[in-house]
């Protein structure tokens, strides 16, 4: 609870600023979009529903900044994750690094599908479709959609 | 005085409840049928007096009467009449209250309405209603009890969070859960269902517009959901994957898997246990749901204020209602037997593909979702899963589904003609490979996944525009047979084509995302602002006063050619009572597009940070929902529904008539 | 087999439910991150003091246990700790260093005038950098730093009593005779 208080201080002292400002942008646009495509992959740890691209927290707009850092100086992507993983933990990253902790989640889906996709076709195998149904003549069909119209 | 009345109305409506939950089952085991009727008088009454105690509590935050506790928490007297009344949904004891409201409702409804249905089934029905009333309403008065005085009375209260104070409010909590608690008459049926030992035809006709009626509802409740972020929110975004989303999304994925899967068990006798199964796990996931947003297992910005105490009365209830009933089938559903055969090509092996994938789109949402409670519960690594992890996941599965939802209603019942649909689906085709060349050559290779999904969403859409071309044989058979067949087409007919058509609007709007603009700026008095054609000029800010706020508006006029079209007035506003700031957005919109502008931090001189975005196609993710949410709600209209199982007969008796 | 099937949706429930058992666990906050710092070498820092003062570097606390506690006169929870953090030093017979985080220097002078200092030495960290490089995300936090400059453990919120006796006492002598 007490952490909570924490962290809604930095909410409470938070303007209404959202997202990047422009005195953080860099002036170089490839590298901006890097840092923008980044910040949209790490997660806001004071308002823990947010990016930092998206948070008015400052320690948001610190990260940013810092991000920004890191890719002017030259880091790859992976390096300037790195930096900020080897400090927050892998809690930061949006995209949950793929390891034997995060097998079943990453593979999970496929796992289900092929399950529910391999039961399916069990069940539609056993239903077969019986004898083959002679086509209507004419004057069937005409009988037929006649006592449809009817009905509705 | 009349606060005591609406508590002692919510005691009054447990133990009616308590009475629902029993007598009716036992009446319907020795087939008596006053003691089945008891299940109806119960379920009406209980709800009037639900009713009666909301409306003292509304009554409450109304008069700002500061000796309720929660009217102290959540309220004050400033705030305007509209959020007061809002406000009493907007906490949690509030909203426990809408909550057993609507399951009443519903109840009541099946007592009131649901006179096409044998008596034993109703009762039980009834009587799971009643017993799913007693959970909650006991959950309510001894965790969660609104009606709990503050001694002493303080002179005004702490106020509600300002993002709540939107007319957002007013309606976004109410039609989700009409939408989540609606179904638990999907729950109900299937119970009782398994009680009784039989599922057939009619059990899928009785039980699919109640569940058609409780995913109109959650559509619109998610839509407004999503709508209210993105318009209050400030950057645009309008859907975080968020645990509490999640929450309401899988029962609706699940939901959409079962009315369309009791389309099978209507038609075809199939597909029994699995759509049992279906309306069990629906609610299932709806009270899951309740259990993360007020067990304070998770974060999330939708948590009510948590207490473990709460949550551990929740997960008793989640073991009894949903542990019960699942086992109950696993002991009950074995000996359903299975009845019309099909080929694997066919409109039913179509419906069961919807099926698979929505199931597993469902499930993959549940992993992402709890997958890091899961590990840090057992001690593992404490990791967060968001956007990147569905992108990746659940994406991918809604390309199948959204190629055979153009293909599926052309197959026909019991074996169909997949080449013959594909044939006559080259107008869809056509359609969505323009929609990817036109999108190439106006914005290149770059957003190839979002070209890929404005040319699904257009083969889905026509797709299903050629479907009732196809049955009202547009072109080939001549204007007045045409329009002859149109007029005679059932209205779920209708309501399929109109539904799948919004369907594939909202996959427009969500692919369209990706061609979003944005242009962000510090500007002064006087500045322009260039952005998709329009100009905007920053006229400055003025101070404006607010009944418990003060702000910041801005002016900005949109120019085009150089003509102002329009000045919008985003603001910045300041909650002295919360100490917090919201933004409040201006939007321009054409339908076609939104122009969305959002104030920032002022500086020192008089400038203002501004953030505008272009967003094309962005309001077609909420007009598709609203489309779909009216297609269910046509299918609803559909005349077939109140006939119920006797219908007319006008046929030769020598010819006992088959269903349709 | 076709019966097992059928068991599976009230299995796969009940290992669910016996997560969410789990979940609810008093102890467990959910907004908590662990330190991924921890059994790293502490980061290099070298910090100005407030008006008058030293400053506080990472070298001055190797080959000795220190306890680092940032904190913020903004900082409401900070206070709420501050008794306890009065008189810790001696309790625990440890230097007690404290950075300023994100605070404007009189703002932070105010507030030990008005509290008390109980810190050994203090350092100023207005920019917030050296508390990224610890992975500070939010104040108060404290951390235990053993002699030779690894960082064992940080506690996240303001301290209490039971956090003190229970964990903190502990730790330190076991990492000062170690």
């Amino acid at each position: 609870m007490k952490v909570l208080f924490a962290l809604l201080a930095f909410l409470l002292l938070a303007p209404a600023a959202r997202a990047v400002e422009p005195s953080e942008r860099l002036s170089d646009p490839t590298l901006e979009a890097r840092a923008r495509a980044l910040s949209e992959e790490l997660r806001c740890l004071v308002c823990q529903n947010e990016t930092i691209d998206e948070s008015s927290a400052p320690l948001a707009h610190d990260l940013r900044v810092l991000l920004r850092e890191r890719i002017a100086a030259g880091d790859t992507d992976a390096q300037a994750l790195k930096f900020l993983t080897d400090r927050y933990g892998d809690f930061v990253l949006l995209k949950p690094p793929v390891e034997p902790a995060t097998y079943l989640l990453w593979f999970g889906p496929i796992i289900v599908l092929l399950l529910a996709g391999s039961g399916a076709l069990v069940y539609l195998r056993h239903r077969k479709a019986g004898a083959p149904v002679a086509p209507l003549s004419a004057a069937e069909e005409k009988r037929i959609e006649r006592l449809l119209e009817e009905e509705s | 005085m009349i606060v005591e009345f609406g508590h002692f109305a919510l005691i009054l409506a447990l133990c009616l409840a308590a009475l629902q939950a029993t007598v009716p089952l036992y009446g319907a085991s020795r087939n008596h049928a006053g003691l089945m009727a008891v299940g109806q008088s119960a379920a009406v009454a209980q709800f009037l007096l639900i009713a009666a105690s909301f409306a003292v509590l509304v009554n409450a935050y109304i008069v700002s009467d500061f000796s309720l506790a929660t009217v102290v928490e959540n309220s004050q007297s400033t705030k305007p009449l509209l959020y007061k009344i809002t406000g009493v949904w907007g906490n949690h004891e509030g909203s426990m209250v809408l909550w057993v409201l609507i399951l009443s409702l519903f109840g009541a409804a099946v007592a009131l309405f649901g006179d096409n249905l044998p008596p034993s089934l109703r009762a039980r029905v009834l009587a799971v209603q009643g017993m799913i009333g007693v959970g909650f309403l006991t959950f309510i008065l001894f965790t969660s009890n609104p009606f709990l005085r503050a001694q002493p009375a303080p002179l005004d209260g702490n106020g509600m969070n300002p993002v709540l104070q939107d007319p957002g409010l007013a309606f976004h909590p109410p039609f989700l859960y009409l939408g989540y608690v609606g179904f638990s008459v999907a729950f109900s049926f299937a119970v009782a269902a398994l009680i009784e030992g039989r599922v057939d035809a009619a059990w899928a006709r009785w039980v699919r517009p109640w569940s058609l009626a409780a995913w109109c509802a959650l559509t619109i409740g998610i839509a407004m959901g999503s709508w209210w972020a993105y318009y209050t929110l400030g950057w645009g975004g309008w859907w975080f994957w968020d645990p509490v989303e999640n929450a309401s999304f899988m029962p609706w994925l699940v939901g959409t898997a079962l009315i369309h899967s009791a389309i099978v068990v209507e038609k075809r006798d199939a597909l029994k246990s699995w759509t049992i199964l279906l309306a069990i796990v629906t609610f299932s996931l709806s009270l899951v749901g309740t259990f993360l947003v007020r067990s304070g297992v998770l974060t999330s910005v939708h948590a009510f204020a948590v207490d473990p105490t709460r949550g551990t009365y929740i997960l008793i209830l989640l073991v009894l209602a949903i542990g019960g009933s699942l086992t109950l089938y696993a002991v009950r559903a074995p000996a359903l037997q299975g009845g019309g055969l099909f080929a694997p090509i066919s409109r039913e092996a179509a419906l069961v593909l919807n099926n698979v994938l929505l199931a597993t789109a469902a499930a993959t949402v549940f992993l992402g979702t709890l997958y890091p409670l899961f590990l840090d519960t057992i001690g593992g690594p404490k990791l967060s899963v968001g956007f990147p992890f569905f992108n990746r996941t659940f994406v991918p599965l809604m390309v199948p589904a959204l190629l055979a939802v153009a293909v599926g209603p052309l197959l026909a019942w019991k074996r169909g003609d997949l080449k013959g649909a594909l044939q006559r689906l080259w107008f869809a085709f056509a359609a969505a490979l323009l929609v990817a060349l036109v999108g190439l050559y106006l914005a290149g290779f770059k957003p190839i996944l979002a070209l890929l999904g404005l040319a699904l969403a257009a083969w889905a859409g026509i797709g299903a525009l050629v479907e009732w071309a196809e049955r009202v044989k547009l072109f080939r058979a001549g204007a007045a047979e045409t329009w002859r067949r149109a007029r005679h087409l059932p209205r779920a007919s209708y309501a399929m084509t109109i539904a799948h058509f919004g369907l594939a609007v909202s996959v427009a709007g969500i692919a369209a995302s990706a061609f979003a603009v944005e242009q962000i700026q510090m500007l002064h008095p006087g500045d322009t602002l260039p952005i998709a054609g329009y100009v905007l000029k920053f006229d400055g800010t003025e101070k404006v006063q607010g009944p418990n706020f003060t702000a910041d508006r801005a002016t900005i006029e949109v120019q085009r050619d150089g003509a102002t079209v329009e000045e919008l007035h985003p603001q910045r506003r300041f909650f002295p009572l919360q100490q917090m700031t919201t933004s409040v957005t201006a939007i321009r919109s054409n339908l076609l597009a939104d122009l969305y502008v959002a104030l920032g931090d002022p500086d020192d001189s008089n400038g203002s940070t501004v953030r505008a975005y272009w967003k094309p196609l962005t309001p077609w993710i909420w007009i598709g929902a609203v489309i779909m949410a009216f297609g269910g709600v046509l299918s609803l209209s559909d005349r077939r529904w109140r006939v119920g199982v006797a219908a007319r007969r006008r046929l030769p008796a020598a010819h006992p008539a088959p269903g349709e | 087999m076709r019966r097992l099937l059928f068991l599976l949706p009230v299995a796969l429930f009940v290992a669910v439910a016996v997560y969410f058992l789990l979940a609810l666990n008093p102890n467990r906050d959910p907004t908590l991150v662990p330190s991924a710092m921890i059994d790293k070498p502490a980061p290099a820092f070298q910090l100005a003091g407030l008006d008058g003062g030293q400053g506080l570097a990472l070298n001055a606390l190797k080959g000795q246990v220190a306890v680092v506690n940032f904190f913020a006169s903004w900082c409401e929870p900070c206070r709420d700790e501050h008794s306890l953090l009065m008189g810790l030093e001696k309790r625990i017979g440890v230097p007690v260093y404290g950075i300023a985080y994100k605070d404007k220097q009189p703002d932070t002078e105010h507030f030990l005038k008005q509290l008390g200092d109980p810190y050994h030495a203090i350092g100023v960290d207005e920019s917030g950098r050296t508390a990224i490089d610890f992975g500070v995300y939010g104040v108060p936090e404290t951390y235990v730093i053993d002699k030779e400059g690894r960082i064992r453990k940080r506690f996240v919120g303001p301290l209490n009593e039971r956090q003190v006796t229970q964990e903190l006492l502990p730790l330190v002598q076991q990492l000062q005779h170690s």
